[in-house]
């Protein structure tokens, strides 16, 4: 038969020489029913005018896991009915006519144990650029617990970090040094020291500090324990810094770690652009050395935030998580950057829950279990201030790194100034949460209050009460809540 | 100085009435109560004195809040914090913690600096002599 993919009028011969359609040869399989140990995707597939959206589905299957784009003799000496992938449902987009959701498994035999590069390879490795295809996004993935099983997770996870360092009942505090770049080392270590002693537990690097010609990593973490060191001393309280180790190779990251720990850091830092095996390398060296891990998903927009084509975040999180990070960024809702509620609230359940079941509102498409895998504690940074205090503790929780960049560092009285009206403002508002206030509507009014014994508070109010970034997310859920839901 | 370990200690001191609502949420949660003391409030000192078991049986939040004042009453020169324990299978650890006495005179801590070589740093946290 033709092939309806690739929609040339020259099809035929190529028929006769072996190019069958993905859906006779095995790839759609609709009453295929997916096994506990399947890895499972939903794809969102934008078919180009005139493809079958099931052939589409089948091609997707097909190159993600045995098909090319011919038939090859070879494929009769394996087990092919095994090693398949299976498109096994397919949804219309509600509103959406161009787009679907494909559902398709894999058998688990297909990926390599604890290999989150392997894993990738198969499944986003090269059906992306697939021609027959307008656009695909992977929306989630259904992780076996068999598969998960096979990863370690996060090196010390949420109650471990809480009971490492001391601090319960609370959101944890930070702030990244600006400006971001062009700090020399012994500036730096003063926003380090000026944020810590006015009360946040933790700064940090930002993705883009590496070792620069205006500051080399060594200075900079000198400096920065100078900072940690003193402002412990001050509080009485266990504080870090985030030491970004992120370099050129493996050898210079281990270098830059080893030194973070020589020098007494509780923290180090890397940046997702190291990529999938880097990161799971150093998590192993920061569960072997006792060290919490960071990471910044610098670059992750520009595969995560268009709705059509690319792969969700609460993918990442789900990779993340399995690679074992401590902490990843995963957006404010109420900040500067992209952040849909609902759509947040599904990567915030998705690091942070042992199990998350499927559900359309937060954009999750299958049950999770995480079978006891760590937590990953999720970091809200972006845009954030001390008056959106009701609004974060609503959308985000207890288990979150705050962290208020500009909106400790821009205080008009000093950077402790800044710091102290974060802390309070949080401690303020957890305190009227546990007294059962409705804290999310009483805000403001609670914020005000505190702010009668903290001027630093009544400050930063003023100054930032009209800050908001009120845009329309561009990666929302297909489907809004209603009466019926 | 003031050593701002635990929940609260970036608020004025909490009146009895504050600290009973909070044991209500924790009692509300589901978790135990317990109290801890030291004279020695380092960072890294993880085990504070326990007073008494964990209240794993008292419900009420007036009695804890009876059991707080006779704390404070007996240790008046001490660092008392109330700790509400989550058992729940994921968690079993501290769901909060704060500070309900402290001593009058806090001396708070000496960081100590042993040079080494390429400017590495060794920092010691010390108890500073009370004044």
């Amino acid at each position: 038969m033709s092939s309806t993919i690739n929609g040339q009028a020259s099809a035929p011969e190529r028929a006769h020489s072996g190019v069958a359609s993905y859906a006779s040869m095995g790839y759609w399989e609709p009453d295929y029913e997916p096994k506990d140990t399947d890895v499972l995707c939903a794809f969102r597939i934008t078919p180009q005018p005139g493809v079958d959206p099931i052939e589409a589905a089948a091609a997707v299957a097909g190159e993600s896991s045995t098909a090319t784009w011919t038939i090859v003799w070879t494929d009769r000496l394996t087990a092919h009915d095994h090693y398949r992938a299976r498109a096994y449902r397919l949804d219309p987009v509600p509103g959406n006519p161009e787009q679907f959701i494909a559902y398709i498994a894999y058998d688990i035999d297909l990926f390599e144990e604890g290999s989150i590069a392997n894993l990738t390879s198969s499944i986003i490795g090269n059906v992306f650029g697939f021609k027959a295809l307008k656009a695909l996004r992977l929306e989630d993935m259904r992780i076996p617990v068999a598969y998960v099983k096979t990863f370690q997770g996060p090196p010390h996870g949420i109650v471990m970090e809480r009971e490492y360092l001391n601090k319960f009942g609370r959101p944890l505090l930070g702030a990244t040094v600006k400006p971001k770049l062009g700090l020399s080392a012994r500036n730096y270590g003063r926003v380090v020291y000026e944020a810590l002693r006015g009360g946040l537990d933790f700064t940090k690097d930002d993705e883009n500090i590496n070792s620069q010609p205006f500051m080399r990593w060594r200075d900079r973490f000198l400096f920065c324990m100078e900072g940690v060191k003193k402002a412990e001393a001050a509080s009485g309280e266990i504080k870090g810094h985030y030491l970004n180790i992120t370099a050129g190779d493996m050898e210079e990251m281990y270098e830059r770690a080893e030194f973070a720990k020589e020098i007494g850091s509780v923290i180090i830092m890397i940046d997702l652009t190291i990529g999938y095996t880097a990161m799971q390398s150093i998590s192993k060296w920061a569960r072997r050395n006792g060290v919490l891990l960071h990471l910044h998903r610098a670059g992750h927009s520009t595969y995560t935030r268009q709705k059509s084509h690319g792969v969700s975040f609460r993918v990442i999180s789900k990779w993340v998580r399995l690679i074992g990070v401590d902490h990843i960024h995963a957006g404010t809702v109420v900040g500067k950057l992209e952040g849909d509620p609902n759509t947040t609230k599904g990567y915030y359940d998705t690091l942070r829950e042992d199990f998350t079941p499927a559900n359309p509102l937060t954009g999750l498409y299958f049950d999770q279990h995480w079978a006891a895998l760590n937590p990953v504690m999720p970091v809200a940074s972006g845009g954030i201030h001390a008056g959106q205090m009701h609004q974060l503790l609503h959308y985000l929780g207890e288990d979150v790194v705050l962290q208020f960049g500009g909106g400790t560092i821009g205080h008009p009285d000093g950077i402790a100034a800044g710091a102290a009206a974060n802390r309070v403002a949080l401690e303020a508002m957890i305190m009227a949460r546990n007294e059962g206030r409705d804290y999310l509507n009483q805000g403001p009014d609670i914020l005000r209050a505190a702010a009668r014994t903290c001027a630093p508070l009544a400050r930063a109010l003023d100054l930032w009460k009209d800050v908001s970034f009120d845009y329309a997310s561009t990666d929302t859920p297909d489907v809004t809540p209603t009466a019926s839901y | 100085m003031r050593i701002t370990q635990g929940t609260f200690s970036y608020l004025p001191d909490l009146t009895d009435e504050q600290i009973g609502a909070q044991i209500q949420y924790a009692l509300d949660n589901g978790w135990a109560i317990s109290l801890e003391r030291t004279d020695d409030p380092h960072p890294r000192n993880a085990y504070w004195e326990m007073v008494g078991l964990p209240f794993f049986d008292l419900h009420d939040a007036a009695a804890v809040l009876g059991e707080v004042r006779a704390a404070r009453t007996a240790h008046p020169d001490e660092y008392i914090k109330l700790n509400a324990y989550d058992a729940r299978l994921g968690r079993q650890t501290t769901a909060l913690s704060f500070i309900i006495g402290r001593p009058a005179n806090e001396p708070g801590f000496v960081l100590d600096r042993t040079d080494e070589s390429d400017r590495v740093i060794r920092y010691t946290l010390r108890r500073a002599a009370a004044r």
